[in-house]
């Protein structure tokens, strides 16, 4: 589909969604989201983007292969687990920390890395599928 | 409330499992999608049926000040959701490699595991 | 190291000894055997340690726990009856395993041979040292394990093949009766282990399950030890190597039935049921074996079919119930393992030397091989019950037992005398004639065998000799523990070669006369039996391979009926039957839902979604073309969205947003590409049914959630979830606190998922065509064939 309008917006609509997709990653723990939801939205903007420009460009935009995307967030989510083995508490236990940022104090759990494991894979996975079922629709 | 998502549940149900029988993989896939919808909506209502109120605890507060609609479900049926998005994928990717196989999608005709015409196992030693 | 532990090093050394063989015999060659039979050298002289205790009346016992929450042990009994079952196991089986170092000198599988013969003597050690129960039954069936694959070591040729699995089929399914018999004993007795189950006897004859549980056993005993009509295997068998034919099929293991039998004697014998059965089938299997046995030309086949009439005699004297019976049974039994066991190993000598055994091809090789012709003589003397021999000793304490005079004794003596008399002919005919006469051409030049081969039988048939001059002590030793042990009663054998006038004297030579007769017949004997069975032209070894072909048409016949390779007759069946388990229950067990109240105050915007999501399901079974079908799954996915927004789950809304247009969008990028046939609608007479049960189902369901949510809510977990959520969690978000923290191994399971199912829907996307259409072939050659 090259059709030059989308094609003129589709930029846009891509950085846009995908900043919510993260905003609504992050906000997940105390509003509606998380990282299914935001792993979604991300995978609806890529693909509007390959609609507009093609499997190939999406590729190159993305950088890493899909599934590596993917299997990284099951990497982050798993080490999120083992860390609360090094301070001797059960798998999976939730740690925090609130460091302070530019003098705002800002919550950081292993709770929040496990989430973005999640978002990981979702986007990782899906657009794989979606990607190479749309390649094989090009030739 | 609940009558009324039995009654719709059931309804969902029925619909999928007429088209699984189907002989026609497309068919059959698309009451695989019903089904999912129709076991999420089966959860949901054991659950029980709250209007409008989600789970979230209001700033400042420890606990939800009023009651709540049951946040187990949705937790299980979000998950579900993702789960059986992934399965139905790989279904369609299955049955169209099937089809580009053997170019049917036709169940009946699918036999290269069990052909019809299989001969008698070997009888001798 | 105790004395237990060593114990059961011994029973645990031959498979040990099975695990290096093959090592060895690659380094070693055919001298392996010089190693290996070590191995049951030192289990025999072990074991002889416990003789003068045995001598002395006491048994051994030990073990350890096995399973003790139900009570059973990995235990041993070693008492007069198992100890010569081991000194015979472990003494034959150091002269076979010589044996076998020469006659399979060269194969390219000496190496596992040697491991299968020891992983059988392993098995066989264990079965007559066992006192539990299962540990019996576990090496009751590894001997016929092992058993199938040395007779079926030459599995190239077909006959060996159909043997080996024939054999394991009847002695295999034997062991099942066995087992379900023992499990019989212990209900009745509430005994597991047999050193204490003779305490039980009269409890176990007076029980209403002892005609039940004694058939059982006996369908065991009767398999393994070959008695008609289950002797076919056995003569089958001789498609083994020969060592295997001598050891396993004449001296070991086919006389696991009858040390069954006999160990079973204290506890079930001695009734009027044990009376008529062991008698009447042993009587049968003795006549029957014997005039099949001088029926036959081939060497191992003649001593095959006479094995199968001496454990018919075995079987009877246990059964016979007379003074003198057992001690004659176990006599008998230890003459027969040394001279028969001796009679194959010169069978295999002759053959190995000459590259026949067809006794009409043969004739003699006295000048060629003197040495095997002596042993062979020496044998069958002792197998025709000629003094000064064992054979002999074992055979007059047969007719002391018989010589009676009451119509059951003379019947019986009648039988044993016919039947000697054939095994008589049997014996010499195998032993003397291809020695005597004019030389006849063989295939190969014969000459004397190596000592690998005459070791053996020389050995057995000096053992047969020297035991009738040292009766005494072989009595005290042997023979009186090993009565007493079957008798459950202190028995002392006094036989011996002093002369002895009387009726059993007299029965010895009217055997050895009668068997002069049929020695000198046998060519119109033989032909007169092959006239008689060529009339009967049936017999239960072609019933044999009937039953099996049946049996695989069967199955095949059955398979075909359950899985006819159709989806959706799996489908309709699956759903069914959901349909009965959703809906039968509440009828049957009265649990109905009340009549539902229906709320009057829904909203109009829910009812008006409800009523969209119902309306894309009906759109979506109606539509005509592909394409509307799409779009209505859309339909009623969004309006899932929405009620799960209307009712307090945001989050589920919008995933379910996300996915139905994923679904959506995918499901159409593949549709767009299948070429399908415009019509794929159902006749009616198949949408009448599958609308019947997909309605049934969906009602089920319906009445299944009324029932659910009429009861009270239980709110524990929601309300921990609730409480915690924020206090523990750190979230304000219930549902994403519950999925990231509180269930969170749950969720990372579920990304693996989703990953893997990303993984193979790639690797499906991936796959060349060419790949997929061997695959479609689905024939193996073919695709060996494009390599």
């Amino acid at each position: 589909m090259r059709s030059l309008i989308l094609r003129t917006v589709a930029p846009l609509i891509v950085g846009l969604m995908v900043l919510f997709s993260i905003f609504v990653l992050l906000r997940g723990h105390n509003e509606p989201g998380g990282g299914f939801i935001g792993g979604l939205i991300a995978v609806a903007a890529l693909s509007i983007y390959g609609i507009a420009f093609g499997v190939e460009t999406v590729r190159r935009a993305i950088v890493f292969h899909p599934l590596s995307i993917a299997g990284a967030g099951l990497l982050l989510a798993t080490l999120s687990g083992l860390l609360s083995m090094v301070f001797h508490v059960p798998f999976m236990t939730g740690l925090w920390v609130y460091p302070v940022i530019l003098g705002e104090e800002v919550p950081l759990s292993s709770v929040m890395t496990f989430d973005i494991g999640v978002y990981l894979v979702v986007v990782g996975a899906v657009t794989s599928v979606a990607l190479s079922l749309e390649e094989r629709g090009e030739d | 409330m609940e009558p009324v998502f039995a009654l719709l549940t059931g309804i969902f149900l029925t619909i999928a499992i007429y088209l699984m029988m189907s002989k026609f993989i497309i068919r059959m896939l698309i009451g695989v999608a019903i089904l999912g919808n129709a076991v999420n909506l089966l959860i949901f209502t054991s659950g029980r049926i709250m209007r409008e109120v989600p789970p979230v605890i209001g700033p400042g507060l420890d606990v939800p000040a009023g009651p709540v609609a049951n946040p187990l479900p949705q937790a299980l049926i979000l998950t579900a959701i993702v789960i059986s998005f992934s399965f139905f994928a790989f279904l369609l990717v299955l049955s169209w490699r099937a089809y580009s196989t053997l170019g049917t999608d036709n169940t009946d005709e699918m036999r290269v595991a069990e052909p019809d015409d299989a001969p008698l196992p070997p009888l001798g030693y | 190291m105790s004395v237990a532990d060593l114990t059961f090093l011994a029973l645990l050394s031959p498979f040990l000894g099975a695990i290096v063989a093959p090592l060895l015999t690659r380094i070693l060659g055919h001298n392996a055997a010089w190693v290996l039979a070590l191995v049951p050298v030192a289990i025999f002289l072990h074991f002889t340690g416990f003789s003068a205790e045995i001598a002395r009346g006491e048994v051994v016992t030990g073990g350890y726990a096995w399973l003790p929450s139900f009570n059973v042990s990995f235990s041993w009994l070693v008492d007069g009856l198992s100890l010569t079952f081991i000194l015979l196991i472990s003494g034959i089986g150091a002269l076979i395993v010589l044996y076998s170092g020469g006659y399979l000198k060269g194969h390219p599988h000496q190496g596992r041979f040697f491991s299968f013969l020891l992983m059988f003597m392993g098995s066989m050690l264990g079965l007559v040292a066992s006192d539990s129960f299962l540990m019996l039954f576990v090496f009751w069936e590894l001997t016929s394990i092992t058993s199938f694959l040395l007779i079926g070591f030459d599995h190239q040729r077909e006959a060996a093949r159909r043997a080996a699995l024939q054999a394991l089929v009847v002695t295999g399914g034997g062991g099942l009766l066995l087992l379900a018999g023992l499990i019989l004993l212990w209900n009745i007795s509430g005994i597991n282990q047999f050193s204490l189950l003779t305490a039980f006897a009269p409890q176990v004859k007076a029980s209403p399950f002892y005609l039940a549980a004694l058939i059982l056993v006996l369908g065991g005993a009767f398999t393994k030890s070959a008695q008609f009509p289950f002797h076919f295997w056995l003569p089958n068998a001789m498609e083994a190597p020969t060592p295997v034919s001598a050891y396993l099929h004449s001296a070991t293991m086919v006389k696991a039935g009858v040390y069954l039998v006999m160990r079973l004697y204290p506890v079930m014998g001695g009734t009027a049921e044990w009376q008529i059965i062991l008698p009447v089938f042993g009587g049968a299997t003795l006549v029957i074996g014997a005039l099949l046995a001088v029926r036959q030309t081939d060497l191992k086949l003649m001593l095959a079919y006479t094995t199968v009439s001496s454990l018919g005699l075995l079987v009877l004297l246990t059964g016979f119930g007379a003074p003198y019976a057992i001690e004659a049974a176990a006599l008998y039994l230890v003459a027969h393992s040394l001279f028969k066991g001796a009679l194959f190993m010169v069978a295999g000598c002759i053959d190995h030397e000459t590259g026949t055994r067809d006794v009409t091809r043969l004739g003699g090789l006295r000048s060629a091989m003197p040495l095997t012709f002596a042993i062979a003589l020496a044998s069958a003397a002792s197998m025709g019950g000629l003094p000064p021999f064992f054979g002999f000793l074992a055979k007059e304490e047969v007719y002391t037992a018989l010589s009676a005079f009451d119509g059951r004794a003379i019947t019986f003596a009648a039988l044993v005398v016919v039947g000697n008399a054939l095994m008589f002919s049997a014996a010499f005919a195998v032993a003397l004639k291809p020695f005597i006469g004019k030389r006849v051409e063989t295939p190969k030049a014969a000459h004397e065998a190596p000592v690998l081969l005459w070791l053996g039988p020389a050995v057995l048939a000096l053992a047969g000799l020297a035991a009738a001059f040292l009766s005494g002590t072989v009595h005290t030793l042997i023979s009186s523990p090993m009565a007493s042990a079957i008798a459950g009663e202190a028995r002392a054998v006094a036989i011996s070669l002093e002369p002895h006038v009387g009726m059993p004297l007299m029965l010895s030579v009217l055997t050895v006369v009668l068997g002069i007769g049929f020695y000198l017949g046998l060519a119109r004997l033989r032909a007169g039996i092959a006239a008689v069975l060529a009339a009967i032209g049936w017999g239960p070894d072609r019933g044999f391979d009937q039953v099996m072909r049946g049996l695989v048409r069967l199955s095949s016949a059955v398979t075909r009926r359950l899985q006819n390779g159709r989806l959706d007759t799996y489908m309709t069946a699956t759903f069914a039957l959901l349909a009965v388990v959703l809906i039968a229950p509440p009828f049957l067990y009265g649990e109905l839902a009340r009549a539902p109240v229906f709320p009057q105050d829904i909203p109009l915007h829910e009812l008006a979604i409800m009523a969209i999501a119902v309306i894309g399901l009906v759109a979506v079974v109606l539509a005509q073309d592909r394409l509307t079908a799409i779009v209505s799954l859309g339909i009623q996915g969004f309006s899932v969205a929405v009620i799960f927004l209307l009712y307090g789950a945001p989050d589920l809304a919008f995933t379910q947003f996300m996915i139905e247009t994923l679904a959506v969008v995918i499901l159409a990028l593949v549709m767009t590409r299948l070429k399908l046939s415009p019509s794929d609608r159902r006749p009616l007479r198949e949408t009448l049914p599958d609308a019947a049960i997909a309605l049934a189902c969906g009602l089920g369901a319906t009445l299944l959630l009324l029932k659910v949510t009429e009861a009270p809510f239980d709110t524990t977990l929601s309300d921990f979830f609730n409480h915690y959520a924020k206090t523990i969690a750190h979230g304000a978000n219930v549902v994403n606190v519950i999925i990231v923290d509180f269930r969170g191994t749950d969720t990372l399971g579920e990304i693996a998922v989703v990953m893997i199912a990303a993984l193979a829907i790639l690797s499906l996307v991936r796959l060349r065509a060419g790949s997929l259409r061997r695959i479609a072939d689905n024939d193996p050659d073919a695709e060996e064939a494009s390599r």
